[in-house]
């Protein structure tokens, strides 16, 4: 401390009596830098030791610093406060000088300024007293990442042992702030039991809360609305619990929202009730994500690529995950497909997992059936090869059963292509 | 795995760049599945750190405290909170394929980046082989370019082909002795002609050392190139030059590496191939051949050196072009 209190000159005496509402505050100050506050943490008992010596060792840091603001023995009230205020410094600072005024005009006194026991490093201190300062470094107000506070945090580390993913939740601008501010018994616990009871494990916990920390902000009524609606929607609860472990975002959405999403698909697929429900329960993501896209590619199908509504429909219930690829890839592997490999529409229909494989591995392969002779894909001709065959296949099988080849006669002929 | 695995990853080995990849998308590729395989490693024990406790004096009745020292479990050091170990990897590319051709591309991982510089000033040369396709022109020289002209091709006889070959190839030796600075009156100069040992000293067009025609059956043609500083475009370019001269019109259909310096179509990986494992098995079965062929290149005395492709004779070359493969594989 660069000004202790033993340096106030003596002419405070004849300073008026609006500004001696200092004098008290810093004589208050320096009293308490120099002596342990085990009279104001016993009020505190359920306080564990390691937070009761990192907010002693807090203050010290911040009455050095910060020489005008004096913070109370009250300020340690939670055991997440250190943490939290770190982050906000001025504003517990105000609040504090604010309580601290009234409680000390009593003792307001012009002469007592004369026996301001005064501090000195050289001063004498008692044993218990010297073995009660701490001397660990502050946590610093400010930072950048979260792995300084983990360790003082007892919701970080409980956050951390569930599976929370915090590297990857510190990228985003405001999540470290409010994963400090919460409080692991108040908020996180009743968020987490309710999603146990929806029905998601213990070790999936992790990954869902990484993509959807936010969940811990909404209030528990909105979600439990939701999972009623849901249930009116006749999703049962294993759907339920599906849905929202493939799609995190799934419970942030409000009810109307969800409406409009489902409704969405059921008339712009024009499929039933039911067909709409299982698209939804194995691509869940469908009513989170933009609908932009799915628009794009309904009518990239209809109009682009020749295809009639009921074969869209027959396609998009065997691969729900047509309705959001890209547009430029799937133009690029149907003109492939249809015009290089001459497959017409009706095969293609029969076998829509060719939209869901890289193009390089279907020209590969292609093209290897082709230098062997083996290239048909017409049902009605012998040797017939189906499109499913030709890429849902591993390499081997695809070598030994389907070309008839080893693999190093297929891994030569690439390198000639 | 993390250090031991990071350790071995220093050096050159060679990748099949398939066509239609752009060559820093191949590049990107190798990075991420290199970092993967590295941070897939087996994590590190948890930390400890040493805190001072607080706690009641052991066998005393009154109430003292003192100062314990306990190692305590810390999560600062933890995976998810730090992130992954290896976030980034420094993986370089020597000499570049464009999107449309295909072939041997080395790439250089940390120390072994290194070694692309001095492969780069050793002038090695690379060999090609290069499909054309007669009587049509197009403006980029490729099958999918803007027609420009269609002509007949039916006068068109291997011989005349040979002789157009043997024309350019003479002429891109003169120019290659030219940009070598040397004097070819000396009798040094004379003995390195002979064995085919002229490099060019520093920047310089492109430079054919030798050009053949290894498959005729109009209108379709199959050329082995060897040369050094050209870019695919060149090569294309040529082809079409090749037609003029034959006083019809050629495009070029493939464009494929088979040789960058010392790395040849077996030393290089497939795309199945690109993990750290398999990367680390070639940068280890290369290093002593990268050591040996570049030490050789850059040493200063021209009478021992024995450098790779001119080097060696014509018929040596077997299972590297396209007609060795129709042999091998299928009926």
């Amino acid at each position: 401390m660069a000004l202790s209190a033993q340096q106030i000159p003596r002419w405070f005496n004849s300073i008026k009596l609006i500004s001696v509402i200092t004098a008290p505050q810093l004589r208050q100050c320096s009293q308490r830098a120099g002596k342990t506050l085990l009279c104001g943490f016993s009020a505190q008992p359920q306080m564990s030791s390691d937070n009761f010596f990192l907010q002693w060792g807090f203050k010290t840091y911040r009455t050095s610093s910060m020489w005008s603001g004096c913070q109370s023995a009250n300020s340690g009230r939670q055991e997440s406060n250190s943490a939290r205020s770190t982050l906000l410094p001025s504003v517990n600072e105000q609040s504090q000088k604010t309580q601290k005024t009234p409680n000390f005009d009593s003792e307001l006194s012009l002469e007592g300024l004369d026996d301001l026991p005064l501090l000195s490093p050289l001063q004498p201190v008692s044993e218990e007293e010297a073995v009660q300062i701490i001397a660990a470094p502050p946590l610093p107000p400010v930072s950048f990442t979260l792995r300084d506070y983990v360790d003082h945090s007892e919701t970080l580390q409980n956050l951390v042992l569930l599976g929370l993913d915090l590297s990857k939740i510190e990228k985003q601008p405001d999540a470290a702030n409010l994963l400090l501010r919460l409080d692991f018994e108040k908020d996180i616990k009743q968020i987490l039991l309710f999603l146990k009871d929806l029905g998601i494990e213990d070790n999936q916990l992790g990954t869902f809360l990484t993509k959807n920390y936010a969940i811990f902000s909404e209030d528990l009524e909105n979600l439990k609305t939701r999972v009623a609606y849901l249930q009116s929607k006749n999703f049962s609860k294993a759907d339920i619990a599906q849905m929202v472990r493939k799609a995190p975002f799934l419970l942030s959405f409000s009810v109307e929202r969800l409406d409009n999403r489902l409704g969405f698909f059921q008339k712009e697929l024009q499929l039933t009730v039911k067909k709409t429900r299982d698209l939804v329960v194995r691509l869940p993501r469908l009513l989170t994500g933009s609908l932009e896209p799915v628009k794009e590619n309904m009518k990239v199908y209809h109009l682009e690529l020749g295809f009639k509504l009921n074969e869209i429909q027959h396609m998009i219930t065997k691969i729900p995950k047509m309705l959001t690829a890209n547009k430029r890839k799937l133009t690029e592997t149907f003109d492939y497909v249809h015009n290089v490999m001459s497959i017409p529409h009706h095969v293609i229909v029969r076998f829509p997992q060719i939209f869901n494989t890289r193009l390089f591995k279907v020209k590969e392969r292609h093209l290897f059936l082709t230098y062997l002779g083996r290239a048909q894909y017409d049902p009605a001709k012998p040797n017939y090869i189906s499109l499913d065959k030709l890429v849902s296949m591993p390499d081997e099988i695809f070598c030994e059963e389907i070309a008839k080849a080893s693999v190093r006669d297929f891994e030569k002929f690439l390198k000639t292509l | 795995m993390g250090p031991g695995g990071l350790a071995r990853l220093h050096g050159l080995f060679a990748a099949y760049k398939p066509p239609g990849l752009k060559w820093k998308h191949l590049r990107d590729t190798v990075e991420l599945q290199l970092l993967k395989g590295l941070n897939a490693g087996k994590p590190p024990a948890p930390e400890q750190r040493v805190r001072f406790l607080l706690g009641p004096v052991e066998g005393s009745e009154e109430k003292e405290l003192t100062l314990t020292a306990a190692s305590v479990p810390t999560l600062t050091d933890h995976p998810l909170v730090c992130g992954p170990t290896f976030t980034s990897l420094k993986v370089g590319v020597g000499h570049r394929l464009d999107a449309q051709a295909s072939g041997v591309l080395v790439l250089g991982v940390g120390r072994g980046r290194r070694l692309l510089t001095d492969m780069y000033n050793a002038h090695l040369t690379k060999d090609y082989t290069v499909r054309g396709l007669l009587g049509k022109a197009t403006d980029d020289f490729c099958e999918d370019g803007r027609l420009v002209e269609k002509t007949t091709y039916d006068h068109v006889t291997r011989e005349k082909l040979d002789r157009i070959l043997a024309l350019i190839q003479g002429s891109h030796q003169k120019a290659l002795v030219m940009y070598s600075s040397l004097d070819l009156q000396t009798q040094e100069a004379y003995e390195m002609a002979v064995r085919g040992l002229i490099r060019p000293t520093d920047k310089s067009p492109m430079l054919i050392t030798g050009i053949r025609c290894l498959h005729f059956a109009p209108p379709e043609f199959l050329l082995e190139v060897q040369c050094m500083h050209e870019t695919q475009k060149q090569l294309r370019r040529l082809v079409h030059e090749i037609g003029l001269e034959l006083k019809t019109t050629a495009l070029c259909s493939q464009v494929r590496r088979t040789r960058d310096g010392f790395f040849t179509l077996d030393d290089a990986l497939l795309r199945t191939q690109w993990d750290l494992h398999s990367i680390q098995d070639a940068i280890q079965a290369a290093a002593p051949r990268v050591a040996a062929e570049l030490e050789k290149s850059l040493r200063p005395e021209p009478g021992t050196q024995q450098l790779p492709g001119l080097g060696r004779p014509w018929d040596s070359k077997g299972p590297s072009s396209g007609l060795g493969l129709e042999s091998c594989a299928g009926h």
